[in-house]
């Protein structure tokens, strides 16, 4: 019965959204009031069935029923307890839920709180939002009904991909389908701006708490995704340039850009058409991510749950989607009307100047991962495009936009004085030239990009706190602090990236137990192989010892797991992290001698990657912190205001 | 400068940045790209030594070789047509064994072996590397397991 109460639950949601976009396209053609009103209590309905639905879906992986098609095909009853329940999202069917389920709370959300928003243009949002959703429901509803039952009952489920069962990837698609559906509501404000044709400040600073909290959540998925994919996968990186990468990197970078012209718009009233094109290109970005995750159009290293069937759907529906955005933008740009005007040398200036670099290393990133498919299409011939490429393509021009985001903050709004402007960033340049002075006499064997990096980091990391100078610091708004910390977390990711792929040491042995390894100034000890048993799955486990220099000996375990479930086999790398760096242990196969093959890597100051990735994410907290209290006092105050007159 | 000069600098500018990136990605892509390459297609026409390529293909059965360091390996990977040796120093992947697809990132060196920089084998039983799509593989002979159809 659970499985048929959640179903019908999201018949009733998918009713409802439909209910929600006639309630709104009719009400503001023929310009209802009552309309407007009933809007709000149908979204939150729609917001607690979908929410329901997703509720039974995750009992019934609780609880192992093995009636239910996805939960056989997706888990196993003596999987352990967390993985029942993300493996509720580790499957197609699940994800496509959940992505809806987002959504429509988010509707409701902005049902219920958003109030500072124009009341035709809100009612037009929410119906974008209702359209929007209408599809997903449509997808699971007619061709991938998560709730499908399944005769005769097996005895047993197929379990969980083994690579899936990591408490860190257990909560990495949440993360990134929060970011990804944060941008369909940016996208649904902009979608209802552009129909009321009332974009400005205040349309600009509804829309920002979005898009800064997508923002942060995919700051935060990318983050985990790459630490995931570095210690799990067991070769040692940290980017691939993998096209599923790429898929939640392109979000980011238009969000990214949606971020800051979105900022100009609340506070300078400026780039009005620029930021409505944004938000449709970042939600655009996320639909493109989705097709390129679910479909398996692209070879990946972490392609999961493929099926080109699906991926037309999504591809339709994303035709659907932007082109009806773009027609609406083509239509309706011209009658927005012009914004604030601001010189070249400005803070607006600065930030037209990110925008652009943003656009161009997007273009380049969606270029790189769609080439292939292209050629394939027009050509026949399998191709495919790696690192090197994006390396070469996107790895100077992100220098570029790290010493814009170094200058920015330190330009005025409208118009600034070119040498007033040198002065204030004469400091960083120095260090910055300074770094880059020392690092070339007393370094070898870093790539100019690395060398580049290492010594704008430097530049940017004092620069990032330069907005603080001079400044009251208990009086500095809370979403200052926010930028200062995002800037700095982004110099202190880029220290960690040319670190590790500048002084990366590596060493890979054939060894018996006994032997010893030395790396840097590491020695390593191989102590023993043991088997071991987890919950569904049997191990080797390689016990080494580790001392660095005369320090205290460390005992580091990795390992190699068998699944029974699934006939797989993973590899689980050891890592020590200390202050300076991180030890990173891989077990490989045992051979007829006894011996053991062991590849250890030493890497710098690789931690600093995510630490930097957690930085900006929590900078991005603040600022949304700040933002909305602000709004809030603001708000108690007009209502002040109003109720004294 | 007036607004509808400004707006047109603007429109410009993002244009101007827009066929940068195109003609940037194009230079990069015409000397970056590796071609994905079967063993045939190597057999037919050999790329340039030390040339960043992809190649795909089965492990074929027997061939694989352990040296004596007990890190490095030498195989077969082979399709229909034609069979190419590599060699690989590493930790082999997980699902890297004899029969199955696999595809390596490498490149050749003057005596035509390919030596491998990165293996990818099979991620699950349910995957295969799309580049292995549609190719004839006369002894891929893998067993897929399903528990339940």
């Amino acid at each position: 019965m659970i499985a048929e109460t959640g179903l019908i639950a999201l018949w009733l949601a998918a009713a409802l959204a439909l209910l929600q976009f006639a309630l709104g396209a009719i009400g503001l053609r023929a310009e209802r009031n009552d309309y407007y009103a009933a809007i709000r209590p149908v979204a939150v309905a729609q917001g607690l069935f979908v929410s329901l639905s997703f509720l039974l879906l995750i009992w019934l992986f609780l609880r192992s029923d093995m009636s239910v098609r996805l939960v056989v095909m997706n888990s196993a009853s003596v999987k352990p307890l967390l993985y029942k329940f993300a493996g509720t999202w580790g499957n197609h069917e699940g994800s496509m839920l959940l992505w809806v389920t987002v959504m429509g709370l988010a509707g409701a959300f902005i049902a219920l709180f958003e109030r500072s928003l124009n009341k035709r243009t809100l009612v037009a949002t929410l119906a974008a939002q209702a359209f929007i959703s209408l599809g997903f429901y449509a997808f699971l509803l007619v061709s991938s009904n998560p709730f499908e039952r399944m005769f005769p009952v097996p005895a047993d489920g197929q379990g969980l991909n083994p690579l899936l069962q990591d408490p860190g990837l257990a909560f990495h698609p949440p993360t990134l389908y929060f970011g990804y559906v944060g941008l369909s509501v940016a996208f649904s404000f902009a979608v209802g701006a552009m129909i009321t044709r009332d974009v400005g400040a205040a349309f600009a600073k509804a829309m920002r708490p979005w898009v800064l909290g997508a923002w942060i959540f995919l700051t935060l998925g990318i983050t985990a995704g790459s630490y995931w994919a570095y210690y799990e996968l067991g070769w040692g990186g940290w980017w691939f340039w993998d096209p599923v990468e790429n898929a939640s990197l392109m979000p980011w970078l238009a969000a990214t850009a949606l971020l800051h012209s979105v900022t100009v718009l609340a506070t300078r009233d400026s780039l009005r058409a620029w930021t409505l094109m944004l938000a449709v290109v970042a939600f655009s970005m996320s639909m493109i991510g989705t097709f390129l995750v679910r479909s398996g159009i692209l070879t990946s290293v972490h392609a999961f749950a493929v099926d080109p069937e699906r991926g037309s759907f999504i591809l339709a529906l994303l035709a659907i989607y932007i082109g009806g955005a773009m027609a609406l933008f083509a239509l309706r740009v011209g009658t927005v009307k012009e914004g604030k005007r601001f010189e070249l040398v400005s803070r607006e200036g600065a930030l037209v100047a990110n925008n652009l670099l943003l656009s161009v290393i997007l273009a380049l990133v969606f270029i790189g991962t769609l080439y292939p498919l292209l050629v394939e299409a027009v050509t026949g011939d399998k191709l495919s495009v790696g690192p090197p490429y994006f390396n070469l393509a996107t790895g100077p021009l992100a220098l570029l936009l790290v010493a814009v985001m170094a200058a920015g903050p330190l330009l005025r709004w409208r118009r600034d004085n070119p040498k007033a402007l040198l002065n204030r960033i004469s400091i960083p340049i120095l260090i910055t030239a300074a770094a880059l002075f020392a690092l070339a006499l007393f370094t070898t064997g870093m790539s100019i990009l690395a060398l580049l990096g290492l010594a704008l980091a430097a530049g940017v990391a004092v620069a990032s706190f330069a907005p603080l100078w001079k400044r009251n610091l208990r009086r500095t708004p809370l979403h200052t602090y926010g930028m200062v910390i995002a800037h700095f977390g982004i110099a202190v990711a880029l220290v960690g990236m040319a670190c590790e792929s500048s002084f990366t040491e590596e060493r890979l042995v054939a060894a018996q137990p006994g032997d010893e390894i030395a790396v840097n100034d590491w020695k390593l000890k191989f102590e023993a192989i043991e088997p071991m048993a987890g919950p569904n799955w049997t191990a080797l486990e390689g016990r080494i010892t580790a001392q660095y220099g005369d320090g205290a000996i460390h005992e580091i375990t990795p390992q190699n797991r068998m699944f029974a479930a699934a006939q797989t086999q993973t590899s689980e790398a050891a890592l020590l992290t200390r202050w300076n760096g991180q030890l990173y242990v891989v077990l490989g196969d045992g051979d007829s001698e006894g011996r053991w093959q062991i590849r250890v890597w030493w890497k710098p100051f690789v931690t600093l990657i995510w630490y930097g990735g957690i930085l900006v994410a929590l900078g991005g907290f603040l600022a949304m912190v700040g933002r909305l209290r602000r709004g809030y006092k603001q708000r108690k105050q007009r209502e002040f205001v109003e109720a004294t007159l | 400068m007036k607004a509808k000069h400004q707006r047109l600098t603007l429109a410009l500018l993002a244009v101007v940045a827009l066929v940068g990136a195109g003609l940037l990605a194009a230079y990069a892509l015409q000397d970056q790209a590796s071609y994905f390459y079967t063993p045939s297609d190597i057999a037919q026409q050999q790329p340039e030594a030390g040339a960043a390529i992809r190649l795909g293909g089965m492990v074929e059965e027997g061939s694989i070789q352990r040296s004596a360091d007990g890190v490095t390996v030498q195989f077969i990977v082979q399709d229909a047509g034609a069979r190419q040796k590599v060699t690989y120093t590493g930790i082999t992947p997980d699902l890297f064994v004899e029969g199955s697809g696999v595809v390596a990132d490498g490149r050749l060196d003057a005596n035509g072996m390919f030596v491998a920089e990165t293996l990818l084998a099979k991620h699950d039983e349910n995957y295969i590397p799309r580049e292995l799509e549609g190719i004839d593989m006369t002894s891929g002979k893998h067993k897929t397991e399903t528990l339940v159809q």
